[in-house]
């Protein structure tokens, strides 16, 4: 298993060159001059020749690409053109903040997915299974800002049980796992939980269904296994599967949650591509986009381990 | 759950399975005595796997009908509470699978799953039951069995995996095992290892044994008595020498005349008879025609045939259901020259 492990991680190398190599130039494809937004309207063009080289964008794209990937290499992921501050210390705080928002929205999605799944699974073509199925369509539809704004509306503005926006009392950006932080995660979770929980619970309602009308359920009725019984084959014919997918959307929530984080003034991962695209923050966007590709890459590797290790049938070479 | 020593080891009357509109097994009667060795033939979709898992209880009681008496070692099945019928299963009767592969959880190792039934019948710990488990395996006759124990099903070949399967149902001690084309999956040098296997199993453990098969060789292999099913029914029943060799069924005689031995060891003219088939297909269950149900095939078909007919004795214990029982032992004995086959092809 540890040799699997290293072999994927060595796999994993040329797909994460890949990945720096597109993010590098996915934001110089964007129109537009970087220095615009940090220089005045009137400014000389030997000011924004010495800006440019001071940035280093007046080099040829290959050599600053590698003069990037060397600082990146090194833990430096340059200086925010907007703020002046570190892009990796931004990120990392943007990261935490939505990979706390994500988890728990993925494990209030998965807990319910799994359990709407499981039911309408069991009880295919029943009143149960439309109820359930009728629930994960409707995640999976319903715009997410709308749903997000229709809860601030309810439980903010009408009821005033839970804050609407930000990620704690003094208006910090760190969220810690207390009871007046909790408030704050609530709504944003409750919210980004109805897509993975509607993906899941199609999927698991499908998985259930494929096994429980495969040979061996009767085999392990005829052996005399009673329901329960039965039921522990079920979870771990599904369990690959279901983990599967919830990782994916834990890497899809972790990127894809611009919509919810602005709503709700999350200051998360895409709160701050938010902020860099429209201030054209070149150094921040690359940043952040790269650490979220690579959270990305190291989620699906993560899944894949996790999946052979579940399923003696997938082969470990 | 009073169970007398001296009730036969299985026993249907009138046993009849309906899904939906359909009676998939239509009055079977059928009587195991211990000890006893049953093959259950027929074409596919004559009722026999059905019959078989009936047996078991395992289709779920809301999309069928099960009526009629099941009678298992003097256990009333139809009677069991829920929980009794799972203490039943696999304990009492175990059945073998016809494809191993798809009826072993893919994500559990074999032996695994052949602890799990010792341990779901018996106060036993997990060494003890691995224990079992290796003893069933050495009976079995697989080799290495300590390292087959840690098997995946899909890391064993297909006789190895019938074997495993064997070893499963055998894991409880049943009184009764019940195979569902056990060998149809299999390569035909390992069908024959498989059959023996099973025959000095039978003959060793004093099991009684019904092997549900549409390949005639198979039943005369294992079993002492040959049932013989069509649509639902049983048309001929009787011991393996009586069906085999003085069969009063007219489908029966299709069947044997259908085998490329019997082509191949009857010569007529100095020429190889020709492979004979049944003409025309088993009945719409849904809409079954009145009176007998292989009538609209048979060679031997008159009009009173419209009328059910009867199980008739023919010889010792030997009962077939038609109204021409001497004319079709005479037609067999005659050889192979059915009218209507010839002119329905």
């Amino acid at each position: 298993m540890l040799l699997y492990i290293l072999k994927r991680l060595v796999a994993v190398t040329p797909v994460a060159f890949g990945v720096s190599l597109v993010c590098f130039l996915l934001v110089h494809l964007a129109p537009g001059d970087p220095l615009s937004a940090i220089l005045p309207a009137d400014a000389t063009q030997a000011t924004i020749d010495e800006m440019r080289a001071a940035y280093g964008f007046d080099k040829p794209l290959p050599v600053q690409y590698a003069i990037w990937l060397w600082h990146v290499l090194h833990g430096d992921l340059g200086v925010s053109i907007a703020t002046g501050r570190p892009v990796l210390g931004e990120v990392t705080r943007a990261v935490v903040n939505s990979l706390i928002l994500a988890s728990v929205a993925t494990l209030i999605g998965f807990t319910f997915g799994t359990l709407f799944g499981f039911v309408a699974g069991y009880h295919r073509n029943s009143i149960l299974d439309r109820v359930a199925s009728a629930i994960s369509v409707f995640g999976v539809s319903v715009p997410h800002y709308w749903l997000g704004m229709v809860m601030v509306i309810v439980f903010s503005a009408n009821l005033g049980w839970l804050p609407p926006t930000g990620a704690g009392p003094d208006g910090s950006g760190n969220w810690r796992p207390d009871f007046e932080h909790l408030r704050f995660i609530i709504l944003p979770a409750v919210t980004m939980s109805v897509i993975p929980m509607g993906i899941i619970a199609r999927t698991v309602r499908a998985l259930v269904a494929d096994i429980l009308a495969q040979d061996f359920v009767e085999a392990l009725r005829a052996k005399g296994l009673d329901e329960v019984g039965v039921f522990k084959h079920v979870v771990r014919n599904a369990a690959p599967t279901a983990l599967a997918i919830m990782g994916l959307q834990l890497g899809y929530l972790l990127g894809g949650s611009i919509l919810i984080e602005t709503v709700f003034a999350w200051p998360g991962t895409g709160f701050l591509l938010n902020a860099a695209i429209f201030q054209r923050d070149l150094p921040l966007l690359q940043g952040s986009i790269l650490v979220l590709a690579m959270f990305f890459v190291a989620l699906n590797l993560l899944v894949d381990v996790m999946q052979t290790a579940l399923d003696p049938r997938i082969e470990r070479a | 759950m009073s169970a007398n020593p001296n009730a036969p080891a299985v026993e249907l009357v009138d046993l009849k399975v309906g899904f939906g509109k359909v009676e998939v097994v239509d009055g079977v009667d059928l009587r195991l005595e211990r000890g006893q060795a049953m093959a259950l033939i027929g074409e596919s979709g004559s009722g026999k796997s059905v019959t078989l898992r009936a047996i078991l209880r395992l289709f779920p009681e809301g999309r069928s009908r099960t009526r009629g008496k099941i009678a298992v070692a003097g256990r009333d099945v139809l009677a069991l509470s829920k929980r009794e019928l799972a203490d039943f299963r696999g304990h009492v009767a175990a059945m073998i699978f016809q494809e191993p592969l798809l009826a072993f959880d893919p994500v559990y190792t074999v032996g695994r799953q052949i602890t799990e039934a010792i341990r779901r019948h018996e106060k036993i710990d997990a060494a003890g039951a691995r224990q079992r488990a290796l003893a069933l395996f050495e009976r079995v006759r697989i080799p290495s069995p300590e390292r087959r124990l840690d098997a995946y099903p899909h890391e064993m070949s297909g006789g190895m995996r019938q074997r495993a399967m064997i070893a499963l149902a055998l894991a409880c001690r049943p009184q009764v095992l019940l195979a569902d084309e056990p060998t149809t999956a299999l390569d035909a040098t390992v069908q024959i290892q498989i059959l023996l296997l099973l025959r000095e199993l039978q003959r060793d453990l004093g099991l009684s044994i019904i092997l549900v098969t549409h390949d005639l060789g198979a039943a005369v292999e294992v079993a002492d008595r040959i049932s013989v099913m069509y649509a639902g029914r049983i048309v001929e029943t009787g011991t393996a020498h009586q069906v085999v060799l003085d069969p009063h069924h007219p489908y029966t005689i299709g069947l044997l005349r259908s085998r490329a031995e019997g082509a191949l060891a009857k010569e007529v003219d100095g020429k190889r008879a020709r492979l004979q088939t049944i003409p025309g297909s088993p009945p719409d269950l849904a809409n079954r025609p009145a009176g007998c149900p292989f009538a609209p095939r048979c060679f031997l078909a008159i009009d009173k045939c419209r009328e059910t007919p009867p199980s008739v004795e023919v010889g010792g214990g030997h009962l077939a259901a038609c109204w021409r029982t001497e004319e079709a032992s005479a037609a067999y004995r005659a050889g192979p020259q059915p009218v209507r086959a010839e002119a329905a092809a």
